[in-house]
């Protein structure tokens, strides 16, 4: 090992410390169980990040560990939380939903420095404004648009929306009607799926007389969870490609990315997984890399230091996404390309050419400095 | 009649004496073909095409030409082909996935950087032997031998770091932090400056390789390119001290940079996602790989031009040229 340091014994040994914390998420009962999610969706993705910042680390003499814990109670989270808070651990990354993340910074000291690795809430991105909240998953808002961006491409214009039961449901819907409304898009009609039939008998007979219309481009689906959306695909009464949470669908990773490098980081995951990398993975893979960027760059594991840096124009993040990755001042959302897939293959990836923002195309996703209550808060 | 056959036998014979002197080829890797394509630089044309081992990347060409070495990345392995017959005559053992490699002056021992497992590979090409791996950063990349062969440099993408390497000891030595994804390395003539590239970061920097300190870095800015889009990747040196060329990735653009000034003195158009350069024997042409174009774009380093695109396969990665 000694051969390693060299005339990097300039650097001082840092020991980082990283609090992982995630929600087991009750999704309820839904009719296409049959690819579940990993249970571990998000974890692995911290761990790979702890690794790869290590082989980094032992260069420079720093040492980053992760201290994970899971449990579908939300209070045991946020104990534990508060207790490594104590212990000094200043950087937490959640995987959790909106109401567990608002918890969470509403009860950490200013100077911890939180990632919301889960939540795609449009309103954790408007309302939420606390300076020390960063979002590394993508906002509901970014991917929707992603979405319209590509349907305005493709003038696929005339939408048949189709959205599910839950809440998280209807706000990717709104999250997309507003997506079609900022790019012109028409929606010509709009329905709710409250059916509670056995579709994987029935979807034949019943999807087409669901979908009938005299007319539409494309079918919108909002499904999160996975119940019905899987049915909609090739039984719709016109022959149109569906979009949305299932068919062609905007996500922060999948499998099938490769490019920019990203087939390494595709190997590296599955050889320390067994697995995919899902789109939780990426997120929690991005916030640890964010905090090792810092401390890399800083030589400090001071959080107060490192949130200077994040937040400045120094800060930047490879991640395997074909240009650099930084946090947009007004709300604390990690910019980035959203890939549009389907299980088997990229199909594209937005921002869409043509697509023009003053300073950042990226900014053409998501919720704009003018979009957000949080501008002044977070200065 | 006589006149004519001696016109017909002149012609013959200029044209035997032109392809002697310029008889140059040019060889491509094909990272989605798993072929690599020939290239005959007096006719710009390709002829022929040669299956290898899955996603061919780094190539290059042993110090007497005799020999062309291949990382295939996805076979694991470093082939080794014959430039007299074409035919792939050894396959070495490289460590996995085999990315980018170099060649020491000895003409032996070839460093070999293995992307997916944090390691370099130093091989000795006559036994098949592996002298030493060493542990490196995330995701290696670029390697370079000095051309005084004390050291070697390894780039690690992920790690941000350029690795130094004692080619006496196989030990690394020091570590220097560059910009974001360091992609490839390259020595001037007399071992003293290394220039490295950073792909998003969007640098490249010069570095000292006594003090092992960065002493410029250099910044790109084409008009009508979004500044994200620029991403350096391969760099070249011309001989004579006076150019480094710098192929920017998705901005589709080689810039021309003074290597005694660091100022940038031109931005050559070629095809889409440039990617690595070589030089012919005189330095007097350029070849550039374009992915996503799926051709080379051959400049003329006098004009600073492109003159002409060769299409060859699917996602053309690096290139090497025989004299």
């Amino acid at each position: 090992m000694a051969a390693l340091l060299g005339s990097s014994n300039a650097y001082s040994e840092i020991e980082v410390n990283i609090s992982y914390l995630q929600q087991e998420i009750d999704q309820g009962p839904v009719l296409s169980n049959i690819l579940p999610e990993p249970e571990d969706a998000g974890l692995q993705g911290a761990k790979l990040a702890i690794q790869d910042s290590n082989t980094t680390g032992r260069f420079l003499k720093h040492k980053y560990q992760l201290q994970d814990a899971i449990s579908d109670d939300p209070q045991v989270l946020l104990d534990k939380a508060k207790a490594q808070y104590e212990e000094g651990i200043r950087y937490f990354v959640i995987n959790a939903d909106e109401q567990t993340v608002r918890k969470f910074t509403d009860s950490l000291g200013k100077d911890a420095l939180i990632f919301n690795a889960g939540s795609s809430s449009n309103t954790l991105r408007r309302q939420v404004c606390q300076p020390n909240l960063f979002h590394t998953m993508p906002s509901r808002a970014m991917l929707t648009d992603a979405l319209a961006q590509w349907l305005k491409a493709k003038r696929l214009q005339k939408i048949f929306m189709i959205t599910g039961s839950t809440t998280d449901d209807k706000a990717y819907s709104n999250s997309f009607k507003r997506s079609a409304k900022r790019f012109g898009l028409s929606i010509v009609e709009e329905k709710n799926w409250s059916f509670d039939t056995d579709l994987r008998r029935t979807a034949q007979s019943e999807m087409p007389l669901f979908t009938q219309h005299r007319d539409y481009d494309v079918v919108f689906v909002a499904d999160e969870r996975g119940d019905f959306g899987e049915y909609v695909l090739y039984n719709t009464w016109l022959p149109r490609p569906v979009v949305g949470t299932q068919g062609l669908t905007p996500v922060a990773w999948h499998r099938v990315v490769e490019q920019y490098g990203a087939a390494q980081l595709q190997s590296r995951f599955q050889k320390s997984a067994n697995r995919w990398m899902n789109s939780k993975d990426y997120s929690a893979w991005a916030a640890v890399r964010t905090v090792a960027e810092a401390v890399t760059r800083t030589q400090t594991n001071d959080a107060t230091t490192n949130h200077g840096y994040i937040t400045s124009d120094n800060f930047q993040l490879a991640g395997f996404k074909g240009r650099k990755l930084d946090f947009r001042s007004w709300n604390g959302q990690l910019r980035q390309t959203i890939p549009l897939v389907h299980p088997r293959s990229l199909v594209s990836s937005s921002p869409q050419e043509g697509f023009l923002h003053p300073t950042n195309e990226l900014d053409t996703l998501g919720f704009d400095q003018k979009e957000t209550d949080c501008t002044e808060t977070r200065k | 009649m006589n006149f004519k056959r001696t016109l017909t036998a002149l012609a013959v014979g200029s044209l035997l004496a032109s392809s002697a002197l310029y008889a140059e080829t040019a060889y491509v890797s094909n990272e989605k073909d798993d072929t690599i394509s020939i290239i005959d630089l007096d006719t710009m044309t390709v002829t022929d095409t040669i299956d290898v081992g899955e996603r061919p990347r780094g190539i290059i060409l042993s110090k007497d030409n005799s020999k062309l070495y291949i990382c295939a990345s996805d076979s694991d392995t470093v082939q080794v082909m014959d430039l007299a017959t074409n035919q792939i005559i050894k396959e070495l053992p490289s460590g996995e996935d085999p990315e980018q490699f170099a060649l020491h002056p000895n003409n032996r021992h070839l460093y070999i950087s293995n992307e997916d497992d944090a390691l370099v590979t130093i091989v000795d090409t006559e036994t098949s032997e592996v002298l030493a791996q060493i542990d490196v950063g995330v995701e290696p990349e670029g390697m370079a031998v000095s051309p005084d062969g004390t050291m070697a440099v390894n780039t690690s993408e992920t790690t941000n770091m350029v690795h130094w390497i004692d080619t006496v000891k196989h030990e690394l030595i020091d570590n220097t932090l560059v910009d974001q994804r360091p992609r490839h390395v390259e020595f001037s003539k007399d071992s003293k400056v290394l220039w490295a590239s950073a792909e998003i970061g969007a640098t490249v920097s010069v570095i000292d390789t006594t003090s092992r300190k960065i002493i410029k870095k250099i910044t790109f800015e084409i008009k009508g390119v979004h500044r994200d889009k620029v991403q350096p990747v391969g760099v070249k040196l011309s001989d004579d001290g006076r150019y480094a060329f710098v192929a920017l990735g998705p901005a589709n653009h080689v810039a021309v940079v003074n290597a005694k000034t660091y100022e940038v003195e031109d931005y050559i158009l070629v095809g889409r996602r440039v990617w690595h350069m070589e030089f012919n024997q005189d330095q007097s042409l350029l070849l550039a790989t374009n992915g996503i174009s799926g051709d080379v774009s051959v400049i003329d380093v006098s004009k600073m031009k492109a003159i002409k695109s060769i299409k060859v396969g699917r996602y053309p990665w690096g290139v090497a040229i025989k004299p």
